[in-house]
């Protein structure tokens, strides 16, 4: 795959920052990242034109061939719904859904060699890409603080704001003495809020971290020479298909198990 | 990490795309697998049922079989009994009108016999008295004599 690339992984650091670099346009805030940005609009264009093709043509009678498939995901993201998840939601199920498919697809970006797609946009004069969307922490957060503001959405819709606040102000440690329970409340809240933040920060950092990892380390793989590439590549691939099917699946699971957790109305 | 516009984009996207699966695909597809759940559980039920209605209708068809076959039986054996019944009446009737034929046969050959008979004696009777009138010639008066020929002739 990089072969015609060896003058530019003659110069490792330069090799491996350029391809670390979003193609972004704008400043601080107003920062967007083209990249990140288009590729995963892509793939979620290409999820809702099967959604849309699938959902169009359902026939309850003879599932045939992508209606087969998309059956079988759906069985299995219910099956893991109606497992983990107390309560009823119509939203949780296809949230689930959703995150499992679109952030396995941008992972699956990681297994397209690296330098094809940059190598590609470079004749059009794109000189910066990051191909796989989720080792950009503006995706991963999105993702996970979407999922937090609908943590604290449903926490407040189903405790109330008093019943949500008393899980910052008496919760982890409990205490029947007023008094007691007062000199916790402090203790209480600063845990709370840790734990309640921890949610979305530890999501989308393991979502990064992990598919950060798996492109540098494709990256340093790049950097071999081209005749001992295949071995450790193929191997790393074979191991990154795992990789990336299970942060999906990881991610998809703690989506539905803080829901659920903030579906719960028991006082404790 | 800065929050930038490129996170607010990809929560619109995200958010665009929940929707948009929820819509199109995830609501259609739960509705129609959850008709074909129902319509094969109905189908197994229809299937249990009729099952259970078929044996039914065997154990009743088999029970009217024997039912026919019970009165078939009936019938045969009453029809022989009446045919032996005809067969006797028939017999006795025979009989009875043989032995009239024999009774009626005797009393005409009887009152044959008697005409005969009583034929005879008058002509005898009249061969008598003519006889004895010729043997006697006048000194018998035919109607004097008359009452002894008749005894005479009755003696025949």
């Amino acid at each position: 795959m990089s072969q015609s690339l060896e003058p530019a992984t003659a110069n490792p650091t330069t090799y491996i920052s350029h391809h670390l670099t979003n193609n972004s346009i704008g400043e601080g805030f107003w920062t967007w990242n083209l990249d990140t940005l288009i590729i995963s609009a892509l793939l979620a264009g290409l999820i809702m034109f099967v959604s849309y093709i699938a959902g169009k043509n359902i026939d309850p009678d003879k599932p045939t061939g992508l209606q087969n498939v998309l059956e079988g995901l759906l069985e299995f993201v219910e099956k893991q719904v109606k497992e983990m998840f107390d309560g009823y939601n119509p939203i949780i199920g296809p949230l689930a859904l959703t995150v499992f498919v679109w952030i396995f697809l941008m992972n699956a970006m990681d297994l397209i060699p690296v330098d094809l797609i940059p190598l590609l946009l470079s004749f059009v004069g794109v000189e910066y890409v990051k191909v796989v969307p989720t080792t950009d922490l503006a995706t991963t957060f999105a993702m996970s603080l979407t999922v937090f503001a609908m943590i604290v959405y449903y926490n407040i819709k189903v405790k109330g704001a008093w019943g949500y606040a008393k899980l910052f102000l008496f919760h982890p440690f409990a205490a029947s003495n007023p008094i007691v329970k007062v000199i916790l409340m402090p203790v209480n809240m600063l845990m709370t809020t840790i734990e309640e933040l921890s949610k979305p920060v530890s999501m989308s950092l393991r979502l990064f971290g992990n598919m950060f990892a798996g492109e540098l380390i494709f990256m340093l793989i790049a950097l071999m020479p081209f005749w001992v590439q295949f071995v450790p590549g193929g191997i790393w691939a074979i191991f990154h298909i795992l990789v990336i099917t299970l942060q999906a699946y990881i991610f998809m699971l703690l989506t539905i198990a803080y829901l659920s957790v903030a579906h719960q109305n028991e006082e404790h | 990490m800065n929050v930038t516009a490129t996170l607010i984009g990809q929560m619109g996207t995200f958010m665009v795309l929940i929707w948009f699966v929820m819509r199109y695909l995830w609501e259609p597809m739960t509705a129609a697998m959850a008709d074909r759940q129902k319509r094969i559980s109905d189908g197994l039920a229809a299937a249990d049922r009729g099952r259970n209605e078929l044996e039914l209708a065997q154990k009743k068809s088999a029970d009217y079989l024997k039912e026919a076959k019970q009165q078939a039986a009936d019938i045969v054996s009453q029809a022989n009994k009446r045919a032996s019944e005809v067969m006797e009446e028939n017999n006795v009737a025979l009989q009875a009108e043989r032995q009239r034929q024999l009774e009626a046969a005797r009393v005409e050959i009887e009152q044959e016999m008697n005409r005969a008979k009583a034929q005879l004696r008058e002509q005898v009777s009249d061969l008598v008295v003519s006889g004895v009138e010729k043997i006697l010639e006048r000194e018998i008066d035919s109607k004097a004599h008359a009452d002894f020929v008749e005894k005479l002739a009755d003696k025949l």
